[in-house]
């Protein structure tokens, strides 16, 4: 057999670019994010993601082995993305028992049953997410003060987050130049130092993760654009209109998920379309829907929301708008 | 800025090891088999005889019909018998077999070294001379060049367009050809502006040729209408519609051919041939080709006479290593395996690869995570993995309209593809199922 030929067809070379090689980058991209939430929240920051990692890698493994029983993939590293997505949209001190539920959901409902990596419409960690903030309102909400390093895991000093101090105050008709001093400054948002869910409040850890998967060529800039640059035009203009009850664009893209969710929750390939036009739809979508909800909606955060809404439309948009073609449009004589 | 083409690309490892290795002639073989069938459009019908006596340069099989092309001897010998062969296509095709003995060569052809710079030809005796001649273009589509000299009634051409792009990786042909055939090939290029009857031709070249682009450009300084252009490193840019945009920003409409907008592409071999062809009377029965590939440890460029056994040429770069898995027939993106290091090098026939054995298999296939890169790699914004799931559930009518005629199968999407999913091969059976529809409808 030694000296048979392969005649398979062209193109006889691939890429070195792997599945693999593609999923471990975003991981490594995420890890300034971890790095710095260790920094503010603590052991608890890493006791939440190696739960949250560990459960989505079992739960794909055993329904791939046992349910499906077809070929196990959790190396291909998509369970692990997942994992630590689903554990930077947490508070650092949520009980464990609840962190194994949302894996669950992500991995078990949101990913498997619709056939496992590529099959799925919506996030698997923001259906996780979303799952877990409705049904444990109370431990999802709970956001431990950024007090720095240390090793108590669930007794962190709590309080609130940037958006809900800013939410409930105007809803109780305080000015919004008072509330302002309540929350930290934007140097302060911007390094990290604030509440919020473990993975989303350092601004500069998320853009060097942006930066490093733009060089790999990872992900492109048109959806993380297009959704902080409709973030930015949308909450500016309301601004303008009203600064009296509507924050300012900085604090808006600064606070919360906006950065996370636009960086590394809406650019997931499964679930985002697939040609650039497209792609700028998309991220106007979920950049406007944000701005709404946060703005007019019950919740103070909305971007979680706005990519799922946004997910729903991907296989509209993959069907109806297409890049143009190469000879479509006739440019001579 | 250098120039290339705006929409999608990819740059694959150029692994160019032959660059620096000048051309030798590859000792005559002593048979060769000569296939009737070394171009596009209706295979030559065969004119001599077993036991016949031929020379090099002499018809043995004529074109048959205007797409078609004249196949000439490329050795001296006797007719072993005409009987057909496995080719690169992998299918079996009549062949002339001819057994050598001396190289002796038709009497009209100019065999000394002298460069022959005026055109004596009119046009209609240049078209007339390339298809006595068999020329048929060289960058490996092998479509003939009188056809393609031939603007049909009705267009009209304006520039000529020489792709010296070899934006394949491992080949080297077109670049040595240039460099050590320089001059023949810009008078060649005249000879084709003469037929054509076009004032201004440009030269393209990939920016990893800096020794070719400045040798041409040296040598073109001196014609009037010649041109040299850099061309940025990027595959597929030596595809027709490709290359017209990246040198003068026009786009062919899908369906259409170069000279619908007014442009007519030869590749620099094609020039050289037609240098041959028209001045010194020479058919084409000899080519450059690049022997290459890591394993091989005397890799290099060789004038080859077509019917030439793969075998030969193998030998003279060291011979086959043990390990090899693959033979391919032209450059790795899209170039053929051969089933056999018996077939016979072709008009067509650009290089020869080796690939060890762990090179040879397809890695393994994921299932598509979506990740577009496909999209972005392809050259005619298609969308290659719709239109490998339209193919794969038989949806042949939706992948029509996804406009899958449009591919030319560069492979560049199945390079890209970080699950190594088989886009190409899948797309391949979806456009010839769609061409073939398309035909049936129009018989109705």
């Amino acid at each position: 057999m030694s000296n048979l030929l392969n005649i398979s067809p062209s193109p006889h070379i691939h890429d070195r670019e792997t599945t693999r090689k593609l999923m471990y980058g975003v991981v490594l991209a995420l890890m300034p994010a971890l790095f710095i939430s260790v920094f503010y929240f603590g052991i608890g920051a890493l006791i939440v993601t190696a739960t949250s990692v560990a459960s989505c890698i079992i739960f794909e493994y055993l329904i791939q082995r046992f349910i499906l029983k077809k070929p196990v993939s959790v190396t291909d590293g998509s369970a692990l993305v997942t994992g630590i997505l689903l554990a930077f949209n947490l508070p650092s001190n949520i009980p464990i028992h609840i962190i194994v539920i949302g894996s669950f959901v992500a991995i078990g409902i949101a990913k498997m049953t619709f056939g496992g990596l590529g099959n799925n419409p919506f996030n698997p960690a923001l259906v996780g997410r979303v799952f877990m903030l409705i049904s444990f309102p109370v431990q999802m909400t709970r956001w431990p003060v950024p007090e720095g390093f240390k090793t108590g895991y669930t007794d962190a000093v709590t309080g609130a987050t940037p958006l809900a101090i800013i939410k409930e105050g105007i809803k109780n008709g305080e000015s919004l130049s008072r509330l302002m001093e309540k929350i930290p400054t934007a140097f302060n948002m911007f390094m990290g130092k604030m509440g919020g869910s473990m993975g989303e409040v350092a601004a500069f850890a998320l853009l060097l993760g942006f930066a490093y998967m733009l060089y790999k060529k990872i992900i492109t800039w048109h959806i993380p654009v297009s959704i902080i640059g409709t973030v930015a035009i949308f909450t500016t203009i309301l601004w303008l209109i009203n600064p009296e009850t509507n924050a300012n664009p900085m604090f808006h893209i600064l606070a919360g998920g906006v950065l996370l969710g636009a960086i590394f929750m809406a650019t997931d390939y499964v679930t985002s379309p697939m040609n650039p036009k497209a792609m700028i739809i998309y991220g106007i979508g979920i950049g406007f829907l944000t701005v709404i909800i946060r703005v007019y909606g019950a919740y103070p955060e909305g971007v979680s929301f706005a990519i799922l809404i946004m997910n729903a439309f991907v296989p509209l948009m993959n069907a109806y708008i297409k890049p143009k073609r190469f000879g479509e449009e006739v440019k001579y004589g | 800025m250098l120039k290339t083409f705006p929409i999608g690309g990819i740059h694959p490892p150029e692994n160019k090891l032959t660059a620096d290795k000048a051309i030798k002639y590859l000792t005559v073989p002593e048979s060769v088999t000569i296939p009737v069938s070394q171009h596009i459009g209706a295979p030559a019908e065969v004119i001599v005889n077993k036991g016949d006596d031929v020379k090099a340069g002499q018809v043995i099989a004529k074109g048959r019909g205007f797409v078609s092309s004249n196949i000439h001897s490329s050795v001296s010998g006797k007719v072993n018998k005409i009987d057909n062969v496995i080719d690169s296509t992998g299918y079996r095709h009549p062949a002339v077999y001819i057994d050598v003995v001396g190289d002796e060569w038709s009497e009209t052809i100019d065999r000394s070294n002298k460069i022959i710079t005026e055109i004596a030809l009119s046009k209609e005796e240049i078209i007339n001379r390339c298809f006595e001649s068999g020329i048929v273009g060289l960058g490996g589509a092998t479509f003939p060049s009188h056809v393609k000299l031939s603007i049909p009634a009705g267009k009209k051409c304006n520039i000529l367009i020489i792709n010296g792009v070899e934006c394949e990786p491992y080949l080297t042909s077109d670049h040595r050809l240039m460099l050590e055939r320089g001059e023949e090939i810009l008078i060649g290029i005249s000879v084709i502006m003469k037929a054509l009857g076009v004032e201004k031709a440009m030269i393209g070249i990939e920016n990893n040729k800096p020794d070719a682009i400045s040798h041409m450009t040296n040598l073109a300084s001196e014609l009037h209408g010649i041109s040299v252009h850099a061309l940025k490193v990027k595959y597929p840019q030596g595809a027709e519609k490709q290359l017209i945009k990246a040198l003068i920003d026009r786009e062919v409409p899908a369906g259409q051919l170069p000279v619908d907008v007014g442009a007519v592409v030869n590749n620099v071999g094609t020039a050289f041939a037609v240098y041959e062809a028209v001045q010194k009377n020479k058919p084409l029965f000899e080519r450059v080709v690049t022997i290459s590939g890591k394993s091989l440890s005397q890799p290099g460029n060789y004038f080859v006479r077509t019917g030439t056994p793969v075998r030969n040429l193998v030998e003279a770069a060291g011979g086959l290593p043990d390990d090899t898995g693959k033979i391919i027939n032209g450059g790795p993106m899209m170039g053929k395996a051969v089933n056999s290091i018996d077939v016979p090098i072709a008009k067509g026939t650009s290089g020869i690869l080796i690939f060890p054995r762990d090179e040879s298999e397809r890695p393994a296939v994921g299932p598509c995570i979506r990740c577009g890169k496909c999209i972005s790699a392809c050259a005619m914004n298609l969308e290659p993995f719709l239109l490998m799931t339209l193919s794969e559930k038989g949806l042949f009518e939706r992948a029509e309209n996804e406009r899958i005629t449009d591919c030319m199968e560069c492979g560049s999407c199945s390079y890209t593809c970080p699950a190594k999913r088989p886009l190409l091969d899948y797309i391949r059976l979806g456009k010839s199922t769609v061409i073939r529809m398309a035909r049936e409808r129009n018989l109705k």
